[in-house]
């Protein structure tokens, strides 16, 4: 490996560093208000918001992110609707990670057991008083490890959006290749940008869950 | 079922039945009634026509065995059941066959038999988050009332304490200040010993009884034979969705029905060969 090409490669990656976590960050931040609200209209059974929610999450899971972005890339400029590539990523990572936020905070809330949401209901708070104050933050504790799980999921898919030509990590990397050969310096550079991101990530994680972890 | 270790209850609070006792305290005004209130699961009627009420001040106990629809019958009067037929009034209004408004559900309190304190919040934050966010108290009085009543069942110095640390007995404690903080007009209790250790349903059933003697109204469903027995003004005894029996505390000691009489004797034990 020659070191002088990795130092003379190493602004390259940081600026696509910066448009990776830009994209997952959006992407992350959407995917959770997305799945929290899923979740919460499949554990209420809203009226037609539910039945549209398991069709959502189906099609966002069971569909691969490649097709989605391309759908959203090319496919809404057909209908008139025009994105940016930034916004197009943004949406799609929201998109396909929504589906998974969903059914991991549909199973925390699930186990939230029937008595606490019935001795806040006893208590004389509403509904979304109990969802707020009671069943979220025991749900929270239980959802952490998966939403976790997710995050890291939703940054390493992020790397689909250089299909629409976005300079991120994976686009700088391939870039590099296809013009010098500089294949192992390039991947080592793109290896070491994820483990910047994603490393941390997993340990906040870790913490997050110490933190949440009162026994029943 | 089995008939758990009774806690004995003090000679003097075990009144024996009385002329000051017993009897519906008629005249006074019923604070909660239920007018033949009907309730079926599927093809299965739980409760069938009751008609009960409770009146100011007064302790009624609820007996039966399992499965006659006593739970049913306190998840029914708290709203968290809907009924199919009959009313439930609260201080002469029905609140039952409608949404019941947030005034409607603070206005009842129950404590259940698991312990159900919210484990994501501290005992104090346990008993002061309804106040607040329901009655909207301040933080201060909330926590003020909180810690008098805290320190009411003996455990002022767990305020701070995460509920999963507690006992069972002193989780049911605090379960009962939680009701209590919300100043309910009667306090419904459904089996609170029933998941305790024998050596912890004292401490709670204590507390219970010094309730009854300050004449906080109650509606109580246990199978702790002689605290029902010390506590009640009034026994009602369930059997298939139907009151068998009705009557004061003699109902322990002078069943009229033949069905009250046998359930009673499945609280005794008696080893042949031997005398009582």
């Amino acid at each position: 490996m020659d070191w002088g090409l990795v130092h003379a490669y190493t602004p390259l990656f940081v600026t696509a560093l910066r448009v990776t976590l830009m994209v997952s960050a959006g992407g992350v931040a959407a995917a959770l208000v997305v799945g929290l609200l899923v979740a919460i209209v499949r554990l209420w059974h809203v009226p037609v918001l539910d039945q549209l929610s398991i069709a959502y999450v189906e099609v966002a899971r069971n569909t691969p992110s490649l097709v989605q972005l391309f759908f959203l890339y090319f496919g809404l400029p057909k209908l008139g609707i025009l994105l940016s590539q930034e916004t197009c990523a943004i949406v799609c990572l929201a998109f396909l990670g929504g589906g998974y936020m969903a059914e991991a905070f549909r199973a925390a809330l699930v186990a939230v057991p029937p008595i606490q949401h019935e001795s806040a209901q006893v208590l004389g708070l509403t509904r979304r008083q109990a969802m707020r104050h009671v069943v979220l933050p025991q749900a929270m504790a239980q959802a952490t490890p998966a939403l976790v799980a997710n995050v890291v999921f939703l940054v390493k898919e992020s790397s689909v959006v250089s299909g629409i030509a976005l300079a991120d990590l994976m686009y700088v990397a391939k870039d590099i290749i296809g013009q010098s050969y500089d294949t192992v310096e390039a991947l080592f550079l793109l290896v070491v940008a994820y483990a910047i991101i994603l490393l941390p990530i997993s340990a906040v994680g870790s913490a997050i869950e110490r933190r949440f972890a009162y026994g029943r | 079922m089995s008939d758990r270790t009774r806690a004995s209850i003090p000679a003097n609070s075990t009144s024996a039945p009385t002329a000051q006792s017993s009897a519906p305290l008629s005249g006074r005004q019923p604070v909660l009634e239920l007018r033949n209130v009907t309730k079926r699961f599927g093809p299965l009627t739980v409760l069938d026509g009751i008609d009960l009420s409770v009146a100011q001040g007064e302790v009624v106990v609820l007996v039966g065995p399992s499965g006659c629809g006593k739970s049913t019958l306190l998840r029914c009067t708290v709203g968290l059941e809907q009924i199919d037929g009959g009313e439930v009034l609260l201080d002469g209004e029905v609140v039952s066959g409608r949404e019941r408004t947030q005034q409607d559900r603070s206005r009842m309190g129950m404590v259940f038999q698991s312990y159900d304190l919210f484990p994501n919040m501290s005992v104090i934050d346990n008993v002061t988050l309804a106040p607040t966010i329901v009655r909207g108290q301040s933080q201060k009085d909330a926590r003020e009332k909180a810690k008098a009543l805290l320190a009411r069942v003996g455990l002022a110095d767990r305020a701070d304490a995460r509920p999963s640390t507690l006992s069972g007995g002193q989780q049911q404690r605090v379960a009962i200040c939680r009701a209590l903080a919300m100043e309910p007009e009667v306090l419904l209790l459904d089996e609170v010993t029933a998941a305790l250790d024998p050596e912890m349903v004292h401490e709670v059933l204590q507390v219970v009884l010094e309730l009854a003697d300050d004449g906080l109204t109650m509606l109580i469903v246990t199978h702790e034979m002689s605290f029902a027995q010390a506590i009640a003004d009034r026994v009602v005894m369930l059997d298939a969705g139907h009151i068998v029996e009705e009557g004061g505390p003699e109902f322990f000691t002078n069943p009229k029905t033949e069905r009250a009489k046998a359930f009673l004797r499945t609280f005794e034990f008696h080893r042949s060969g031997r005398d009582s």
